[in-house]
């Protein structure tokens, strides 16, 4: 499976985005997972490290600026891979917003979306080449 | 300056007009942002799922409004409320012809909907529409959603389209194609068990795409059958050379590491395949030491295919040169002063000390350094390592670390996994039964509730049967030792139900063994059990069990059993139980009591819990009474073989049977009546149609029939797990792939574990060298003693030689001043990789306490009101010539492609997807030389936004400064 969700909360806790590959959670059982993810990294410091073992997978976390990027993953994942992939989505977006920012992405949730969409299927990471994630998103920014 | 702010402002609002949406959505947006805790977060979202709730009902909502509506939906949900209310809506949007707003409405129902909702039938008619639709993004848009809600029952639906799919002209189609097959093999691998093979084809895919998302569903076949694939072992070390020798388009580069990510899948396939297969390994020794040469060690991602790397080497066939290099590569991470690199060492460390154990020596301060680090992560990490590395001469120093951490966490899953890992240590390596119980007693007293009750029978067995020693006194001491301690223990409050089971049946079997307790104290100590705050049904069983073995033994000794009235009262308490057992235990101990000595000794005889209790099959002892039966006229008993029509019946064996069978349809015919004895095979209920097709039946029915004549119950048991074993593998082989029953794992494990055995033989004379290892140590003043010391005893048994301690610690400081340089080197490397917005070297996580809200603050700020008039983006002329055929020439999207993006973006990578993943494009490498000078920070676009922001009227110095913060810093 590889990747089991990926989180983006703020530094208060809030949720920005959220995509599940795993199952299918209820609200509860997100709002309740959520809160337990983002209470134990939130509460790490700067010198620990970037993964955190969370019931039988691991949480990946990387913070920019005000927003923390949380991944979880199945326990044979590359560590380092997954964290890399998260700044990878990072630049994506940072090529595509410019200079991206919390708001950005609150505002065009959509598009976060859809960008994640393309890296990302069915758990694992099938797109890296942040052309050929962009190009579907620009086209139909285009056409509309 | 602050006019001329303003001024700007404006051009840049009159030029770009916002965000384009809803002065509603914004505030809604500001507001969340700005919301200073979750109840106002709740409050906000409440009012707006209300309004929601109202407006999306009204008639002729506009479609982009209504698309903005969906949009708050999801916010309202990801936020945790319900939104059920508008899903339907979200169905709708999906219907829409404009791409945006179908691509939205997909979007929200994968978000919204679980694969089994109600409404999933509905959107399954369209997806099949949007799959032969012209536009290609409408196809991708939909392949998406395939990937997100069919299910099991859907995947016929779709699965034609997606497999004609598999051939699309274009590559972002045939991609997600290939995944969207892969979701269905994850969701029921017999529904395209006959379309694997179309992995294989894209494979070779000239996308390199394509390729890289084929890796996924092919890992995941060969997860779970090696063997089949072995065949692609040569194309897989060949695509992987040409990866690493940058043949892929520089789009795939990250951070100067040639498609990192394709890689790393590639090196986990070939771990895959190469273990345990020494032919499949010597093909991939070449390309791994390659990238072992090659790899950056500067940045995150070329550590993490070196990681990747260590790990395929340490699962192939074992290759001494490679070894070394992964060996050094994981000193490099160990030796790291980042947490996160310590991490990726210990467990590469772990994974290397499988194939040679004498890795670890060289670490072993390292290592202790990560085990008493205050970071969990790591040290949980640590802890896998030592439970790898464990043997009988360090198991007491690891196994005390374990217990000692075990007691002061609070998380459950975890404290279950290290309470289990004790256990099993414990019992594979105890080194004197007295360390056993104490480490066991530790293990229940702190995580009881937590181990498999198996532990506790292991346990209870342990101490009943010895450690297989044929010593009586060694036996009887390990068990008054096991009395004493857990009569001292009982004084604890709060002992899990699982510990006082085991307490409960160990005093009652060997309380007053050794004659050192009254028996009249163990039994009031039994009966405090049962006061016990969280005593429950299960131990009350188990003390009075224990009570009635006691006076058991008493009574069989001769001696007089005095009734103490707690223990009278305890009797009286559950003869009168809810629970059925509790009372007939108690009433078994009252009748006990009454009974004479020579009865009681043959009902409870003394320490017998070992003793095989012998079953007469036969009813030998009944042949006098059946006599009688039939000289009276009762009908003689038929045995069942003779008997026909009710022969599932009456013979324990073949209940058994039929329990096992009953889980299946039975698709024959019942059989006819059958007069001869001679007739058994049909018992077994194996559908005679299918039969023909597995050979294996039929033999195990002739050894069943020819078992059951001697010892029916043995065989009952065996062959009724054998009944469900057989029909599996009947289906297997009927719709299945050929081999697949065949395979060589298990071989492939034993041997790794034959070398480790043979080492940890050698360790046990290793121990003796300890005293002259640890004088060697001594002599190196930087090291805190404590440590040595724990060091010694967790790697002493390893270590062995004096000579080697000294030149592996003369080395460290070698490694150290290697690594002090390499940052350095890094900077100084660092103006050409500084350009790029995210050098590898940046830190990850950045330093939040810069009071500035944008960046753009710090660059003077006429200039980019200059720039910010020039550059306004002119509405393009092929706009319209996009929307009706974008899609067919590479050239023209290539065109409104760079044309989106004005500054800064790689505009010759994009023609590099289109060519041949296999060659050299040229272009693209020239291309990408350029974007790197233009890349950077946007001063006008921060600006821009920033202007546009403080015109809503979210301001940087509300709630929340952090909104416009650039994530990339």
């Amino acid at each position: 499976m590889g990747i089991r969700f990926v989180l983006l909360v703020n530094k208060q806790g809030q949720t920005r985005l959220a995509q599940y590959y795993a199952e299918h959670l209820t609200l509860d059982e997100r709002r309740a997972l959520e809160g337990e993810i983002v209470r134990k990294c939130l509460a790490r410091t700067d010198q620990q490290c970037s993964f955190v073992e969370h019931r039988n997978y691991k949480i990946v976390y990387r913070r920019y600026a005000s927003l923390f990027f949380l991944v979880g993953v199945d326990n044979d994942e590359n560590e380092l891979a997954i964290l890399e992939f998260i700044h990878l989505f990072v630049e994506t977006m940072d090529r595509h917003f410019g200079n991206v920012c919390e708001l950005d992405i609150m505002f065009h949730l959509e598009k976060a979306h859809f960008m994640l969409e393309e890296m990302v299927m069915n758990g694992c990471i099938v797109e890296t080449s942040k052309s050929n994630i962009l190009m579907p998103i620009q086209l139909m920014d285009k056409a509309s | 300056m602050e006019q001329l702010k303003t001024i700007g402002r404006e051009l840049a609002i009159g030029s770009h007009g916002g965000w384009g949406q809803s002065k509603e959505f914004l505030d809604l947006v500001k507001s969340i942002g700005e919301a200073r805790s979750k109840a106002e977060e709740d409050r906000i979202i409440l009012r707006e799922v209300e309004s929601l709730r109202r407006r999306i009902a009204e008639p002729d909502v506009p479609r982009r409004k209504m698309k903005e509506y969906i949009i708050r939906l999801v916010y309202a949900e990801m936020l945790g409320h319900d939104a059920s209310f508008g899903y339907i809506h979200a169905v709708k949007m999906t219907h829409d012809d404009a791409l945006p707003l179908k691509r939205t409405g997909y979007l929200a129902v994968t978000l919204f909907l679980s694969e089994d909702h109600d409404l999933i039938i509905l959107i399954v008619n369209t997806i099949q529409k949007d799959l032969r639709s012209d536009n290609y993004l409408v196809v991708c848009a939909a392949l998406a959603a395939v990937c997100k809600l069919i299910n099991e029952e859907t995947i016929p639906a779709v699965l034609p389209q997606v497999v004609d799919l598999l051939a699309h002209p274009k590559e972002a189609v045939r991609k997600k194609a290939v995944m969207a097959l892969h979701r269905f093999y994850q969701r029921s691998p017999a529904s395209v068990s006959h379309l694997v093979s179309n992995f294989r084809k894209r494979l070779c895919d000239n996308d390199p795409g394509v390729m890289g998302a084929t890796l996924c569903p092919l890992f995941d076949l060969i997860c779970a059958d090696v063997n089949s694939y072995k065949d692609l072992v040569i194309s897989f070390v060949g695509i992987l050379k040409q990866v690493a020798e940058r043949r892929l388009p520089k789009t795939y580069d990250y951070h100067q590491m040639a498609a990192p990510f394709i890689q790393i899948k590639l090196l986990k396939i070939l771990a895959l395949l190469g273990s345990g297969d020494k032919q499949a390994s010597g093909h991939m020794y070449n390309v791994l030491g390659d990238i072992f040469r090659k790899c950056e060690q500067s940045s995150n991602i070329g550590n993490a295919v070196l990681y990747e790397s260590i790990c395929c080497v340490s699962s192939i066939h074992p290759n001494a040169k490679l070894l070394e290099a992964a060996a050094e590569a994981t000193s490099k991470f160990l030796k790291s002063d980042s947490h996160n690199l310590k991490y990726m060492g210990v467990d590469a460390l772990g994974r290397l000390i499988r194939i040679n154990p004498d890795i670890a020596e060289e670490h072993q301060l390292a290592v202790i350094d990560c085990l008493e680090d205050p970071d969990d992560t790591l040290k949980r990490k640590t802890f896998e390592l030592l439970y790898k590395m464990t043997k009988s001469t360090n198991v007491e120093v690891i196994v005390g670390r374990m217990i000692e951490y075990m007691i002061n966490i609070s998380d459950n899953h975890y404290k279950t996994e290290i309470a289990s890992r004790c256990v099993e240590l414990a019992e594979q390596f105890a080194p004197t039964n007295e360390w056993f119980i104490q480490t066991m007693n530790k293990v229940f007293e702190h995580a009881g509730d937590l181990v498999n009750v198996r532990v506790a029978h292991n346990l209870m067995r342990l101490i009943a049967e010895g450690f297989g020693e044929d010593d009586e006194g060694a036996e009887s001491k390990l068990r008054s030792s096991a009395v004493d301690s857990y009569l001292r223990i009982l004084g604890e409050p709060k002992l899990p139900s699982l510990f006082l089971q085991v307490i409960c049946w160990v005093l009652g079997e060997y309380g007053t063994a050794d004659g050192k307790y009254p028996a009249a104290y163990i039994i009031g100590k039994l009966c405090d059990v049962t006061e016990a705050l969280l005593c429950d049904d299960t131990v009350k069983a188990y003390a009075i069990s224990a009570i009635l073995k006691i006076c058991a033994f008493e009574i069989a000794e001769g001696r007089k059993v005095e009734m103490l009235p707690e223990c009278q009262s305890l009797i009286d308490e559950l003869s009168t139980s809810h629970s059925t057992d509790l009372q007939q235990r108690a009433y078994e101990l009252q009748a006990l009591l009454c009974l004479e000595s020579q009865a009681v000794e043959s009902v409870m005889p003394l320490d017998a819990s070992c003793e095989d209790i012998e079953i007469d099959k036969n009813l030998t002892f009944l042949k006098d009474f059946v006599q009688q039966s039939i000289e009276n006229g009762a009908t003689p008993y038929i045995p069942e073989s003779e008997r026909s029509g009710m022969s599932n019946v009456s013979n324990f064996k073949s209940q058994y049977q039929h329990e096992a069978s009953s889980h299946m349809l039975r698709f024959e015919a019942y059989e006819l009546p059958r007069p001869s004895p001679a007739h058994v095979i049909p018992h077994v209920s194996v559908p005679t149609p299918i039969a023909d097709l597995f050979p294996v039946p039929e033999t195990t029915c002739n050894s069943e029939t020819s078992q059951a004549s001697k010892l029916p119950s043995v065989a009952g048991a065996s062959s009724a797990a054998h009944g469900i074993k057989l029909h599996l593998d009947g289906v297997q082989r009927r719709w299945g792939r050929p081999t697949y029953s065949s395979s060589s794992g298990p071989s492939s494990t034993t041997s790794t574990e034959k070398t480790t055995n043979g080492v940890t033989h050698i360790d046990g004379v290793g121990s003796q060298s300890r005293d002259k290892l640890n004088e060697s140590r001594r002599q190196q003043p930087e090291v805190s003693a404590e440590k040595q010391k724990l060091a010694a005893s967790l790697f002493g048994g390893s270590a062995g030689k004096t000579e080697k301690k000294a030149t592996s610690t003369q080395r460290a400081p070698k490694g150290n001043t290697r690594n002090a340089e390499r940052p350095g080197a890094a900077r100084s490397r660092s103006p050409e990789t500084s350009k790029e917005k995210a050098a590898p070297s940046v830190p990850d996580l950045l330093d939040l306490g810069e009071p500035n809200p944008t960046s753009t603050t710090i660059v003077d700020p006429f200039k980019q009101l200059e720039g910010l008039v020039g550059p306004a983006p002119m509405p393009s002329p092929l706009d319209n010539s996009v929307k009706t055929s974008g899609f067919e020439t590479p050239d023209l999207m290539a065109a409104a492609y760079t044309d989106l993006l004005p500054s800064g973006s790689s505009s010759g990578s994009l023609s590099s997807t289109t060519t041949d993943m296999y060659s050299v494009d040229k272009t693209s490498n020239t291309a990408t030389s350029v974007p790197s000078i233009k890349k950077g920070p946007f001063p006008q676009d921060s600006l821009r936004k920033d202007a546009r922001a403080r015109q809503l009227g979210v301001t940087p110095t509300g709630n929340n400064p952090n909104l416009f913060k650039d994530l990339l810093g």
